[in-house]
């Protein structure tokens, strides 16, 4: 048997791939597969896999992306509005006619990692598993092995990008099950600022495997806001790593807002490398039908005077589940350390499920950490409330949801893209009744 | 971090050199060679006059036993347990015939207990309080049992379990093994191999228990384990309070102590269990102590039931302990108390589970753990609701008090809920004694020292309010002797 099951045909040999004349890549390639053999596809044995099982790769086999046409025309690409540059890639492959990269400002570099790899290895060479180094990752070494698109986003020191860059991932538009592994490579040097808007949206009703690792160095000073929509059809199984570290006096942002997918998973690890370093990290997740959603992340405080802050906040309906798996590590001597945890869920029906698991791991004694949890089901009295106020029970019932959400996403800085994320949650609710703005107006 | 420093130092120099319960008591024992085997088993079943069931019992969980894996997923560290050095079985030689009455008992074992500030008598505690019965369990066996006619006046049988056996061998049979299952895992399955006195509760329908009941445990030779196992049985309307206290002689070997305890409360019974846990634990560079690994759970099997764990765990050098809450029936209640303290080279992985099957079934879970010298500690929790527990309500609050540079404290909670009409609620934090907390004490005249006794005090106050009045005067001494030396 192939050590690829879910994969037609042999992993890496006669395949285009990128970067195939670049004899690292291939070393780098060839070892990828030599860890995956090694660890094999994640199991629930392994701790930060308890609860979650990559079920639909047990009995699909996926084609590689060079195999499956994408001549299909898109009508809407998901969008924040005013961005600088956008990339758009449809079943693992770049559109360029959708895409435009050609006004961005000196000192950024945005841009496929096929092109970046072919006009500048070096740098490629230089940067690419400097931050995700993890050898015991499953995903990460599948990554390195099968990598097939991705972008590059570099900006220079003390450059800035005052409009957010926009990537844009859609699949499901093939005949027949794929299965890509996009690669991405986010470098901001020393004081520079950028904010990128990722979008993974699913289309049409094949089946598709997403496995995708991003890493990010965040150098000293620099400020990088990092927002990410899940929004894959229910036919795909979307399977992001990252890996962060983030240097002296600098701060990143990341919000994940997930709402589709069968099954998706974002394993986020984070090293606050240098004193003074911020890291915000949080999320909401919005599930129905049988949708799994996993969000699991490692924040290692491995230095003193470092903050971490974690809002997740959570709706779950019908037979979907949920996992919050966080873990804030301080490491010795890591004095003054700030972490805080919150993970917040609401459970819509009796046959939803939630596992949260908010971890502690603390090593040095002058830190301030806390995490809290709750789960519950909406509020009766505020529903009572509501309802007595003439307010029909289901816009009431959105009312809350949309409220108990709209506090993890006032974690996001940015304006713009607040109300786009808000927006999308509006459209998540139930669309039987009114939402709460058009209603007052015919009312 | 003055104050900081200060109390670390003073742990440093109290921890270790005063644990006054570590002489050795010179006593001939009768002990079965060194080492595990199909026959020791059979040694110890033979030894106790057990029933033909019981010894294969024991047999199936010695087999299963050998096959498990050791438990690996707790953060503590210690090398591969030599199961082959261990005397599975020690009793003083005086007591080969089973203690008759009070006055039968070895006066080397009345000097013992009076040494350990528990005398073998049955004495007003404190005047006014009410009574405590206790069972004195010295290595494998019981040594004496007070008050037991006044017990059985009320229908209460209170006794060593191998006592049980011949008194009520059904009761035995019926519940043993009923709610940690022989094979749970390693530990409780070598207990359910070798297991040899421990105590068995039983109170009848409707009957408040008259007084307080105690266990206190002794590991006194060399090279020994203990492995007593506990039954306790609150049938419908019942209440009984259970006090369980331990000690162990300072030796250079680590000595294994793996229990299982066992709640079964029925229809609108009540059980409260309060452990003060002082084994010895170790010297200040961790060489010795007792490796602690106690399987204790409760089962609530009928309505409005409840169960009440309060631990104060100060030693014993590794701690693996979760005393555990299954609430199947309706209404039923579990609570879960701790204040564990480490300190040098301890360490402690310990928490509960609190599995909510019934309908509205509640449980708190209240945690405190300290960290001192270059000890580790783990809060590990399970909280499960499943799809059934309607209503179901969790609260757990976990904090943790770091003092020094060298020690770490873990929170490791699992929450895992399957019913949208359930609430639970988990904060957890990790600090130092604050300097703002510290400050506001000093600028109103407390002198630092005092300040530091009282945040540690106020840090612990919620669990050590739990524990029966006898005990809890040993607690805030214990608390006091670990981490203060003028609290208390």
């Amino acid at each position: 048997m192939s050590i690829l099951p879910f994969i037609e045909g042999e992993p890496i040999a006669g395949r285009q791939l990128i970067g195939q004349d670049l004899a690292w890549l291939t070393t780098r390639r060839q070892a990828g597969i030599e860890r995956f053999q090694k660890t094999g596809l994640p199991t629930q044995k392994l701790e930060s896999w308890k609860y979650t099982r990559l079920r639909p790769l047990d009995d699909t086999r996926y084609l590689p992306v060079d195999a499956g046409g994408t001549d299909i025309s898109i009508d809407t690409v998901p969008s924040v509005g005013d961005v600088a540059a956008r990339l758009v890639f449809v079943n693992g492959r770049l559109r360029a006619d959708l895409s435009d990269i050609s006004e961005l400002p000196e000192g950024v570099r945005f841009d496929t990692l096929e092109n970046v790899l072919a006009e500048d290895p070096l740098w490629v060479e230089a940067n690419m598993g400097s931050v995700a180094k993890d050898a015991d990752q499953a995903m990460l070494a599948l990554n390195d092995a099968m990598m097939d698109s991705g972008f590059v986003l570099h900006v220079q020191k003390g450059k800035a990008l005052t409009k957010p860059v926009e990537v844009v991932f859609i699949g499901g538009l093939t005949d027949q099950a794929i299965a890509y592994f996009p690669r991405n490579l986010i470098v901001l040097e020393e004081a520079s600022q950028a904010t990128l808007v990722k979008h993974h949206v699913g289309h049409g009703r094949a089946e598709y495997f997403a496995n995708s690792v991003s890493e990010i160095a965040v150098g000293d000073a620099a400020n990088f806001k990092h927002y990410k929509v899940q929004a894959e059809s229910i036919h795909a199984a979307h399977v992001a790593t990252v890996h962060t570290r983030i240097g002296r006096d600098a701060n990143y942002e990341g919000f994940g807002l997930s709402i589709g997918g069968l099954l998706s998973r974002t394993e986020t690890n984070i090293t606050l490398a240098g004193q003074g370093a911020n890291a915000g990290l949080h999320g909401a997740y919005m599930m129905r039908g049988n949708e799994h959603c996993d969000n699991t992340s490692y924040i290692d405080m491995a230095v003193p005077n470092t903050t971490c802050n974690q809002v997740f906040k959570g709706v779950l309906d019908d037979a979907s589940r949920g996992v919050f798996q966080g873990k804030i590590h301080v490491a010795r001597d890591a004095q003054k350390a700030d972490g805080r945890m919150l993970n917040k869920t609401l459970l819509l029906s009796n046959d939803a499920e939630i596992d949260s698991k908010p971890e502690l791991e603390i090593y040095a004694d002058d830190v301030q950490c806390a995490h809290g949890m709750t789960t519950g089901q909406l509020d009766t009295t505020a529903l009572f409330y509501l309802r007595s106020r003439g307010i029909p029970e289901a816009l009431a019932r959105n009312m809350l949801v949309q409220s108990f959400l709209g506090d993890a996403l006032e974690e996001i800085s940015d304006e713009n893209v607040r109300e786009v994320f808000l927006d999308r949650v509006v459209h998540w609710l139930p669309a039987h009744c009114f939402l709460a703005g058009e209603w007052k107006e015919s009312a | 971090m003055p104050a900081t420093a200060e109390t670390a130092d003073q742990v440093q120099s109290i921890e270790g050199e005063k644990y006054k319960y570590g002489f050795i008591t010179e006593i001939e024992s009768d002990m079965a060679p060194k080492g595990l085997s199909e026959d020791i088993v059979r040694f110890i079943s033979a030894k106790k006059n057990e029933p033909e069931w019981l010894l294969d019992w024991r047999l199936k969980a010695y087999r299963r036993w050998l096959e498990m894996p050791e438990p690996k997923w707790a953060k503590v560290d210690f090398p591969p347990i030599d199961y082959q050095q261990y005397h599975y079985y020690s009793a003083p030689k005086s007591q080969e015939d089973g203690p008759q009455s009070l006055e039968d008992v070895d006066p080397e074992l009345l000097a013992t207990y009076e040494k350990l500030g528990i005398p073998i008598r049955e004495q007003e505690m404190l005047a006014g309080v009410q009574n405590v019965a206790v069972d004195y369990v010295f290595d494998s066996v019981s040594v004496a049992t007070t008050f037991k006619k006044k017990l059985e006046a009320a229908g209460v049988i209170f006794c060593p379990i191998s006592e049980a056996l011949e008194r009520c061998p059904d009761l035995v049979r019926k519940y043993l093994g009923t709610v940690v299952p022989m094979a749970d895992n390693k530990h409780s399955c070598l207990n359910s191999a070798v297991f040899t006195d421990g105590s068995f509760v039983y109170i009848p329908p409707g009957v408040k228990c008259p007084m307080e009941l105690s266990t206190y445990f002794r590991i006194n030779e060399q090279n020994t384990g203990q492995f007593e196992r506990t039954l306790i049985i609150a049938d419908k309307g019942s209440y009984v309070s259970y006090l369980e206290g331990c000690t162990a002689p300072m030796r250079d070997e680590n000595q294994l102590h793996a229990a299982v305890v066992e709640l079964i409360a029925l229809d609108d019974a009540e059980i409260k269990y309060s452990t003060v846990q002082n084994w010895y634990p170790g010297d200040a560079d961790g060489k010795g102590g007792i490796y602690n690994f106690v399987t204790k759970r409760g089962a609530c099997r009928g309505k409005n039931s409840k169960i009440s764990w309060t631990q104060v765990e100060t030693g014993s050098a590794i701690t693996w302990k979760y005393p555990s809450c299954i609430l199947q029936g309706d209404n039923s209640v579990g609570e879960f108390y701790s204040i564990a303290i480490t300190n040098n080279a301890q360490q402690a992985d310990t928490g509960t589970k609190m599995i909510h099957i019934g309908k509205n079934t509640t449980s708190r879970i209240i945690s405190k753990g300290i960290s001192a010298g270059k000890s580790d500690q783990t809060y590990r929790g399970l909280v499960k609701i499943s799809a059934k527990a309607e209503g179901a309500r969790n609260y757990t609050q976990c904090d943790s008090l770091l003092i020094g540079d060298k020690c770490g404290a873990h929170t490791v909670p699992y929450i895992e809920s399957r019913n949208k009409a359930a609430i639970v609620e988990h904060e957890a934090t990790t600090s130092t004694i604050s300097e703002d907390q510290l400050f506001y004490l000093r600028q109103r005249g407390i002198p630092q020292e005092a300040a530091v006794a009282l945040v540690v005090n106020g840090f612990c106050r919620e669990v050590l309010q739990q524990l029966p009045m006898e005990f809890a005067v040993e607690a805030q001494k214990l608390v006091g002797i670990s981490l203060e030396g003028s609290v208390g």
